[in-house]
């Protein structure tokens, strides 16, 4: 049938520019651009258009550009043109509107409500290019108290615990959903940087294995991949109960992006979609949690740290508490603008909370409880720059996890169609051809100069506060005041309105 | 040290620049029958034709750069081996330590009466081309007798000459030496689309006229008028002098892997020398020119001493004409038991053939579709099985990509 | 001693895009002119001496340059002496003045290196942008997928 969809984009071409270099027919997967032989001339299908920027990029003259398609319906509040348009892809497939990356709906961003100290006068700031600052991190179930010998040397025993150089780690994106080019930039970017990543869903493939000790495996509900060498493999375990993007919901990997490899690394026949169910079906109660976590902590004899990752959700401060007491060494909680490879749209846009107020209640309540230093507490949400890395760990985080953020440092666009498996960018692909244009050189290098200039950042905002060591940030909501926050959301935060005294 | 190069075409280019790589001092002399600076007898053609004006080798320079002595214009005689003398035709003679006999082929001219008339041309030498360019008018009826290399390179010169064009050949196909019936077809009638007769299975019986010729006798009985010969039969090793002597000769002058001959002292290389053929592993005289010069390099090589091995070669031929081109190397026509594949595209004139045994290859024809062919002249030359990738060497851009990984990594990474 | 050139264009296959970029900026270089889109203009512009593999159903892609070999085939089967190694570089020229486009030299090169231009019909070959003095494919490479390298005294 005719689909009433338009393009969402138009290309523009400038004619006195364009040499007919063809590399923009060779370069979009979704072949917008053809070569005309008789005209000499290349012309543009702006319906498949995706608007990933590769042919801009790429273009040697700068000749083509990437509108947004200036077709007009009449002005409606209620009715906006993505409504429409939605409307009229259901209507023309009958299926679920899928799509990829984070929530880009107009939902509140707190992180941009909330405002930094400085110090004046009484407290003087610090000038981090001569002052050392201290950023490591430990992230790890901590001891109630320690206890010293006559020698003065500690007794007490503790628990495993992963250090980091800065607090950000790269989140889990399994192999399958992102290219093994992705994969290796992100784990040798962590090498050099001294952080972790995670290996999401997918399995360790054979190709990480020089990164494994900095690899944190993960163990969903699927069990893709989980044996005892896996388990054994990483630093650190995290059993994976939802994500933000879909909490509710299990994993979904399409059928497109499963190869030899893909099936190879998660055990699963080729081209079958790999859907993880909704809950483990060994986990019913928090009991069952409590007694996954120490299964698995006997499997790697106590000699790493065993974490839960949970999506923010209503209860979710109930929720933390629970896994706290269940014995986990570290709660990843994944706010609702967390990315994903492929999830129904009405649930990556409806459901689930804002990392922002779901970090500080499970704060506040653990605190409350006096369990907040039995566990360490990684926030995760699409984090865009440092301050919002130190707005979180004022809020009280530990560390944050990032992944949309790493993405689009390997040259990610956000067009949001990670789940038709055709990236341009070589990240969210598992064709070959696609593949090898994330070279892991480069992509490492931009991974691990990000998270440099982040931490540069941090220092530089951590020497304004006067601070010279993460530690004293850590859950100080002094330092941040709110500004055109209610008062409700205030008190969920826990902060003070910019303007209000100590 | 003095040594002695008899010749100043591409094998002797070759041994100046193979002793200069090692022995800067000693002494180099180039004797010459031909009074020219040393150039390039392909080139001739394009002369004729004058798509080129300069057909030199070599810059003009080149004796004082290489610190040679040429002494242009004067004939070999004979060569006293005993006494290490060169005679020349003035009774000169010229001492040598080490000699190189580099004379090249001689133009095969039978016994056709008339012979002797003016306007009757060879085709290897400046010397005939400047005088065919005289000879010829627009319009002017030429008969090329030969339909070989050098046959049809003069007749692409002629017609670029506006000249009216008869080629006479004994064999019953042109360029019998590097196409078998199929292609050569392929290429007399691109030719004879340009106006040229081809007059197969024939030979001139008689060359008739005046003081100059006006016409030839075919064997058929057939008369045609001509204003020029040109015998293009072909080139035979030019081995007279040494007739009588103790140097061992076969059709050309034999040598080893070190392009030594029979007498200690006397080294041969190029058109005349009878070198190893790796394909039939017997000794043959290949008369190309990237033979020549590496028969040169090495024979120069060894002359000063430094011990360095020829191993061999095989035919191989690079030619064109106007918009068609062929390349060739190897078997033309190969024994029973040979594996064939095959390509014929005749709306584009694409040709290509290729002969296998075992794995190997023995031989190709390419018409009009020669790109990369170095990469199946380089798997000839060492011998390489080609069994898993054969069928892809008959498609046009065959490639790397077509050989397996390893092989492919190892060839372009050294690795 | 003749002087030989160490330096060699090397491409990864494993992350080669096949994007043609290298021939498009190989044609820069050789125009004579500093603007892309001039020189893409012109009516005889030169061909790409870069040459990029690839083929229908394959995702494997690579360029390919030639090797400035230390034993130069195309040099001694040239019938002109177009191709010649230039004194100063060691690099293995083509001088298209002289080249009378026999294709002698695409018959022996081992690597296939050499391309017939088609409008000047003549052999068109790196030559590591000997003008500029440094490989403009190697530069504009977006994936970095060309290195030149320069080899050991000792190795091919």
């Amino acid at each position: 049938m005719k689909s009433l969809y338009e393009s969402d984009f138009l290309v523009i071409r400038d004619e006195t520019k364009c040499i007919r270099c063809k590399v923009c027919v060779r370069q979009c997967a979704n072949e917008v651009h053809q070569y005309d032989e008789e005209e000499d001339r290349v012309v543009a299908d702006s319906s498949k258009c995706v608007g990933c920027h590769r042919c801009v990029a790429l273009c040697p003259t700068k000749a083509i550009t990437i509108i947004k398609n200036p077709l007009e319906f009449r002005a409606n509040y209620q009715w906006t043109e993505r409504a429409i348009k939605d409307i009229y892809k259901q209507a023309e497939t009958g299926g679920i509107l899928l799509t990829g990356m984070g929530n880009d709906k107009n939902y509140p961003i707190y992180w941009d409500r909330l405002l930094i100290n400085a110090s004046q006068v009484t407290n003087p700031s610090i000038d981090p290019l001569r002052e050392p600052m201290e950023l490591k991190t430990f992230i790890g179930r901590k001891p109630e108290r320690l206890e010293f010998d006559s020698y003065g040397n500690l007794i007490t025993e503790i628990p495993p615990q992963l250090e980091l150089e800065v607090p950000i780690m790269f989140s889990a994106m399994s192999f399958g959903s992102i290219s093994i080019n992705a994969c290796e930039s992100l784990a040798r970017a962590s090498m050099e940087v001294g952080t972790f990543w995670n290996t999401g869903e997918g399995g360790l493939h054979k190709k990480l294995y020089p990164y494994k000790d900095r690899a944190i495996v993960q163990c969903a509900s699927g069990r893709f991949g989980v044996d005892i060498d896996y388990l054994n493999a990483g630093a650190a375990i995290e059993i994976k109960i939802g994500q933000g993007a879909k909490p509710g919901i299990g994993g979904h990997l399409p059928g497109e992006k499963v190869g030899e490899e893909v099936s190879k690394t998660r055990m699963i026949p080729i081209g079958t979609d790999a859907i993880s169910p909704a809950p483990h079906h060994d986990i019913y109660s928090i009991e069952d949690l409590r007694q996954l976590i120490y299964a698995l902590k006997e499997a790697v004899s106590y000699k790493k740290p065993v974490g839960v990752k949970i999506a923010a959700v209503h209860n979710v401060s109930a929720i933390a508490s629970g896994i706290a007491r269940a014995g986990a060494d570290f709660i990843a909680i994944d706010g609702f603008r967390g990315g994903t490879g492929a999830a129904p749209m009405r649930i990556r846009d409806n459901v689930g909370i804002p990392i922002e107020l779901a970090l500080a209640s499970v704060d506040t309540r653990l605190r409350e409880e006096g369990l907040r230093n039995q566990v360490s507490i990684v926030a995760a949400g699409s984090i865009r720059n440092s301050a919002d890395v130190i707005k979180a760990i004022a809020l009280g985080a530990d560390a944050v996890y990032i992944a949309t953020s790493a993405l689009v440092a390997l040259g990610c666009h956000l067009c949001q169609n990670c789940h038709t498996g055709r990236c341009n960018w070589g990240i969210a692909t598992q064709d070959p051809y696609l593949v090898k244009r994330l070279n892991p050189d480069i992509g490492a290098r931009r991974a691990s100069n990000l998270l440099r200039a982040w931490e540069h950042e941090i220092k530089e905002m951590l020497g304004g506060m006067g601070i010279n060591a993460l530690e004293s940030l850590r859950g100080n909501r002094l330092m941040l005041r709110g500004v055109g926050l209610n008062e409700k959301e205030l008190e969920i935060l826990g902060v003070k309105h910019a303007g209000e005294g100590i | 040290m003095r040594y002695v190069i008899i010749g100043n075409s591409i094998a002797s280019a070759g041994c100046i620049e193979g002793i200069r790589k090692e022995d800067v001092g000693g002494e180099i002399v180039v004797i010459s029958d031909e009074p020219y600076h040393i150039y390039s007898r392909p080139l001739i053609s394009y002369w004729l034709s004058r798509k080129v004006t300069d057909i030199y080798y070599r810059s003009m320079d080149y004796y004082e750069k290489y610190r040679v002595t040429p002494i242009l214009g004067k004939r070999v005689i004979k060569v006293d081996f005993e006494a290490k003398d060169v005679i020349l035709e003035t009774n000169e003679l010229v001492h040598y330590d080490k000699l190189l006999i580099a004379t090249g082929g001689k133009p095969f001219v039978p016994n056709t009466p008339g012979a002797g008339k003016q306007n009757v041309f060879t085709f290897i030498k400046f010397d005939d081309v400047k005088g065919i360019d005289k000879a010829i008018f627009e319009g002017a009826n030429v008969i090329v007798i030969g339909a070989g290399l050098s046959g049809l390179k003069a007749v692409e010169a002629l017609l670029m000459r506006k000249c009216n064009v008869t080629v006479v050949e004994l064999a019953g196909r042109i360029l019998g030496s590097i196409l078998d019936e199929e292609g050569a077809a392929i290429i007399q009638n691109a030719l004879e689309e340009k106006g040229v007769r081809f007059f197969l299975e024939n030979s001139v019986s008689e060359i008739l006229g005046e003081e100059k010729v006006n016409k030839v006798r075919l064997k058929s009985s057939d008369m045609i008028p001509a204003d020029v010969v040109i015998f293009a039969i072909g080139v035979i090793p030019n081995v007279d002098i040494f007739k009588d002597t103790p140097l061992k000769i076969n059709r050309g002058i034999l040598v080893n892997e070190k392009m030594e001959t029979s007498i200690p002292n006397v080294y041969s290389a190029g058109d005349v020398a009878e070198a190893f053929d790796m394909l039939i592993g017997d000794n043959r005289v290949i008369p190309i020119l990237p033979n020549a010069y590496i028969q040169g390099e090495i024979a120069g090589l060894n002359m000063t001493g430094r011990e360095t091995i020829y191993k061999g070669s095989f035919p191989m031929n690079s030619i064109g004409f106007f918009d068609i081109h062929i390349m060739s190397a190897g078997l033309v026509n190969p024994p029973q038991g040979i594996e064939v594949l095959r390509r014929f595209q005749p709306d584009k004139r694409i040709y290509r053939k290729v002969y296998l045994k075992d794995g190997k290859i023995l031989g190709f024809m390419f018409i009009n579709s020669i790109d990369r062919t170095g990469m199946i002249v380089d798997f000839m030359k060492n011998n390489i099985d080609v069994s898993s990738f054969k069928e892809s060497l008959l498609s046009d851009n065959f490639g790397f990509l077509d050989l397996p990984r390893e092989f492919r990594k190892e060839k372009l990474l050294g690795v | 001693m003749e002087l030989k050139t160490k330096k060699r264009i090397y491409a990864k296959e494993d992350v080669c895009i096949g994007c043609h970029l290298c021939e498009i900026y190989c044609i820069l270089a050789h125009s004579g002119t500093k603007d892309l889109i001039k020189a893409f203009n012109r009516v005889n512009r030169p061909s790409p001496r870069v040459l990029v593999e690839e083929k229908e159903g394959y995702s494997i892609t690579f360029a390919l340059q030639c090797r400035h070999c230390d034993d130069p085939l195309c040099t001694k089967a040239c019938i002109t002496s177009a191709m010649h190694r230039d004194e100063k570089t060691g690099y293995i020229i083509c001088d298209e003045e002289k080249c009378v486009g026999c294709w002698s030299c695409i018959l022996v090169c081992p690597y296939g290196a050499i391309i017939r231009d088609e409008n000047k019909k003549v052999a068109s070959k790196c030559d590591l942008c000997i003008e500029s003095g440094s490989p403009i494919c190697v530069e504009n490479c977006p994936n970095e997928a060309l290195e030149l390298r320069e080899l050991e005294e000792d190795s091919k």
